[in-house]
């Protein structure tokens, strides 16, 4: 059964790697090169802090549009062109192919994440010419980024098991959007009353915080991160995701294939 | 013990956008394939084959009913790894090689990693796709496709395999390495159930058919038997270029070609037709008993159940 869901990611990775996903990477490249040529030659208080904003920023949402894009389509996509009939007949449990191509897709997304790591760390010498105890947070950073994505994932194959790509598109990304704002959210359903209250704190809940995976601001500013948000969002994240993927699960464990 | 039990599988869709309308797929359907044999599912285009096919694999899920398989329940996951399933138009993960497609697939059905590689090799060549190392699934022909479909079919070595219409958009030697492979499977102790409408393979192949029209299940049985009993036919001929009137005005079915007449008429009536001609010195040549085809069945089947549904309405 492991075996199983591992050979279904593996070769959820190889269907992005053939499909060229990784080439986002380029356009990543020339982003962050072009931004630290460009502050390099304004001034030398603030690239530091431009460079690690810019470059987080980015790869955040770079890894948030590849999780949606993949995401969307990874069960729909099948069923539509019938390449699961020959998956499902073979001894391969329906939530086997749900997590496989979810731990697929999550994979895809932390070796994209990596080199664009690679990418930050360069501008960022490339800026400052030496590395500080400081950018240590940067890697705290970068793993709240990569949580927010398991979240995304799971999201994007919740929406893909039961509609369209391109309403599960328009679902995730409004959730991500409204997700970034939650805290907004939850002090809005603190302040609202009555119905509106409740409605607003129902919705504060059931979209993802993700608010709290944001520290790009504050490590830039070299703040530390505090241990408890570390082990908080961890736990969040996992918990979210699974719950997500249960549903993923739920819903396509009694679909028909068209 | 059968190798398919069909216990009242029965499917209804629901179509319809906003209003949700039934649609019978098929009838509750009783159907028993056994062990070892080669079993055509015949039907014309929406019968249900597919449906029955689907239902089987556990891609759709029946209204009613249940199955066995090879003696388990057919929702058991472990049935799964001894059978082979073809669907009809196959299509496959298109950025995969040939090669690549059928190891993962081997993975899925747990064939050994050592004997995997050397297996692929084998049953591309089985199924004549040579020379396709490192072409892209996407650069495939129908028929290659097809190919690969029936190669990942066979390639864990199943005790029982379905093919939905195997023979489609085969070239004739294509098709014709496809009954040789359903017959070696059969040989080597398979069972093979496949749906098709071309009916001389079911009839040159099949140890047993069954014909659905409608959703409905119409005949079942060894096409030697369905064929005989439909009412036999003879088929006279003599010289000459005309024929006889009263042969006319036994309802016989003739065709007048440069100097001979050839008639077809109901068995019963063969010493008739042979007085009427010798009494009007036409000369002989031959009489044969014209064997009726499992095509003849069929369309009398079909003709059969479209007159009493128009009747029921
Ligand atoms: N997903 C579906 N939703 C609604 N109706 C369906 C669906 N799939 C099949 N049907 C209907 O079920 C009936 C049987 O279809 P099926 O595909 O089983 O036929 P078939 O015997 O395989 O035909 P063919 O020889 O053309 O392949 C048809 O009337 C078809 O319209
Ligand atoms: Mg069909």
């Amino acid at each position: 059964m492991r075996t199983r869901v591992a050979h279904i990611a593996s070769n959820t990775f190889r269907e992005a790697v053939r499909d060229r996903v990784l080439y986002n990477l380029i356009a990543f490249a020339l982003l962050l090169s072009g931004a630290a040529i460009l502050v390099g030659q304004i001034s030398i208080e603030i690239e530091k802090l431009v460079v690690i904003n810019l470059g987080l920023t980015a790869v955040s949402l770079f890894g948030v549009v590849i999780a949606i894009f993949i995401g969307i389509g990874l069960v729909s996509k099948e069923i539509e062109k019938r390449t699961l009939y020959t998956v499902l007949s073979r001894p391969v449990r329906r939530w086997e192919f749900i997590v496989g191509k979810f731990f697929g897709l999550a994979g895809t997304l932390v070796v994209n994440t990596f080199f664009m790591a690679i990418g930050v760390f360069a501008a960022l010498f490339y800026v400052s010419h030496k590395f500080v105890r400081a950018d240590a947070l940067i890697l705290v950073a970068l793993y709240f980024i990569v949580l927010e994505f398991l979240i995304v994932c799971s999201l994007a194959l919740l929406f893909s098991s039961f509609s369209s790509p391109l309403l599960s598109a328009v679902f995730a990304f409004s959730l991500f959007v409204i997700g970034s704002f939650a805290e907004d959210l939850r002090n809005f359903a603190g302040m609202a009353h009555g119905l509106s209250h409740w409605l607003a704190t129902g919705a504060a809940y059931l979209v993802p915080n993700f608010s709290a995976f944001n520290v790009i601001t504050s490590i830039a500013h070299e703040q530390p991160v505090a241990g408890q948000l570390i082990l908080q969002n961890t736990l969040y994240a996992v918990f979210y995701a699974a719950m997500a993927l249960s549903g993923a699960v739920l819903i396509f464990e009694h679909r028909d294939l068209k | 013990m059968p190798a398919i039990e069909i216990l009242g599988l029965e499917k209804i869709y629901s179509v319809g956008f906003w209003r949700k309308r039934p649609k019978r797929a098929l009838h509750p359907l009783e159907l028993t394939v056994e062990d070892g044999e080669i079993f055509g599912f015949l039907g014309p285009n929406g019968a249900g084959k597919t449906t029955t096919l689907k239902l089987l694999m556990g891609l759709v899920f029946p209204t009613a009913g249940s199955a066995r398989i090879l003696g388990r329940e057919w929702t058991d996951p472990s049935v799964k790894a001894q059978i082979g399933f073809l669907p009809e138009q196959p299509y496959f993960y298109d950025y995969l090689t040939a090669h690549e497609l059928l190891e993962y697939y081997g993975q899925l059905s747990g064939v050994p990693g050592k004997h995997r590689k050397q297996r692929v090799e084998q049953v591309l060549q089985q199924v004549g796709l040579r020379g396709v190392q490192g072409v892209q699934l996407r650069k495939f022909s129908k028929g290659m496709l097809q190919r690969v479909g029936i190669g990942q079919a066979i390639l864990h070595q199943p005790k029982l395999v379905f093919f939905d219409e195997p023979m489609s958009g085969l070239d004739p030697m294509g098709r014709r390495e496809v009954r040789d492979l359903m017959e070696q499977l059969k040989h080597e102790g398979k069972t093979v159930f496949f749906s098709t409408h071309i009916l001389s393979d079911a009839e040159t192949l099949c140890d047993r058919v069954a014909i659905i029209h409608q959703g409905e299940l119409r005949g079942v049985g060894a096409v030697e038997d369905l064929t005989s009993s439909v009412q036999g036919k003879v088929e006279v001929i003599w010289q000459g270029t005309q024929v006889p009137a009263s042969i006319k005005a036994l309802g016989a079915e003739c065709h007048v070609t440069a100097d001979r007449v050839r008639a077809i008429v109901a068995e019963n009536q063969q010493d008739a037709v042979i007085d009427i001609l010798r009494r009007e010195r036409q000369r002989l040549i031959a009489i044969t008993p014209v064997r009726t085809s499992l095509e003849a069945y069929f369309v009398e089947k079909l003709r059969r159940a479209e007159t009493t549904a128009g009747s029921t309405v």
